[in-house]
């Protein structure tokens, strides 16, 4: 009577991660979408309006996020494009550092800077205060 | 293969300088005029060419972009990947020509 063969575990540990590279591959092309239009028009307002990078300053940049709409669009505009960066560095050092080591120390590096500008990032859209200058005419500065 | 290396260029490009712009930014918590010193530096007119050079390389990482996404996603975006690469290249003259024109007379002109 025959037997079926049997087959041996497969030994490539590709399940392991699961579907993170999956998942990476659609985040860079969803977060690039949103980006298009995030940076597009963070671009277009700052250097094409009014009168364009002249007029950036801390009463233009304070006056932009005296608006909630303006924070939210750059806090949007922060995390995607770190991560969107992020990612899009990981798959370059994975493909060119040809040693184990030297693509942890790249990574490690890579991670640990992200994570101090997005960090950083944050904490300066949420506390900023627009009113810091004593002498302001913005309209947020007077009512109160 | 042209476009996929300087989607890479590109990309790299502007992640590091993604870096510098919200450290800049973060002056703003500091004082205002730290932000104001630190925004100057932008105004210098050979800082103003480096942004013409940082805006054209956001405008084709974009551009490319949605043709990754049109190559990746639809059901005929493999066969034109080649007609849409021309496509990105006609659309980036369109968007970079007048914001040069429109950033260099900003920068220059005072």
């Amino acid at each position: 009577m025959a037997t079926a063969p049997t087959l041996a575990a497969p030994r490539s540990r590709t399940s392991r991660r699961g579907n993170f590279e999956l998942n990476s591959w659609l985040f860079m092309r969803g977060s690039g979408a949103l980006l298009l239009v995030l940076v597009l028009g963070h671009l277009f307002v700052n250097l094409m309006l009014g009168r364009g990078i002249h007029q950036i300053d801390f009463a233009f940049v304070a006056g932009k996020w005296a608006n909630p709409f303006w924070q939210v669009w750059d806090l949007a505009m922060l995390w995607l494009a770190m991560l969107h960066g992020c990612n899009g560095l990981r798959t370059i050092i994975n493909d060119y550092a040809a040693r184990p080591n030297t693509r942890f120390a790249l990574k490690t590096l890579l991670y640990f800077g992200t994570l101090v500008v997005i960090a950083l990032g944050t904490l300066v859209i949420f506390t900023f205060d627009p009113c810091i200058d004593p002498s302001s005419t913005l309209d947020v500065c007077r009512i109160k | 293969m042209w476009t996929w290396v300087l989607h890479r260029i590109t990309g790299v490009t502007i992640f590091f300088f993604l870096f510098a712009h919200v450290i800049d930014t973060a002056m703003v918590r500091v004082s205002p005029s730290t932000y104001n010193a630190a925004v100057e530096t932008y105004k210098n007119p050979v800082v103003g060419l480096m942004e013409v050079g940082l805006v054209g390389a956001v405008l084709f990482h974009a551009l490319n972009g949605v043709r990754i996404i049109l190559v990746d996603f639809w059901e005929k975006g493999p066969r034109y990947q080649r007609q849409m690469s021309y496509v990105v290249v006609g659309l980036f003259v369109v968007l970079f020509v007048p914001f040069v024109i429109r950033h260099l007379t900003v920068v220059f002109g005072g």
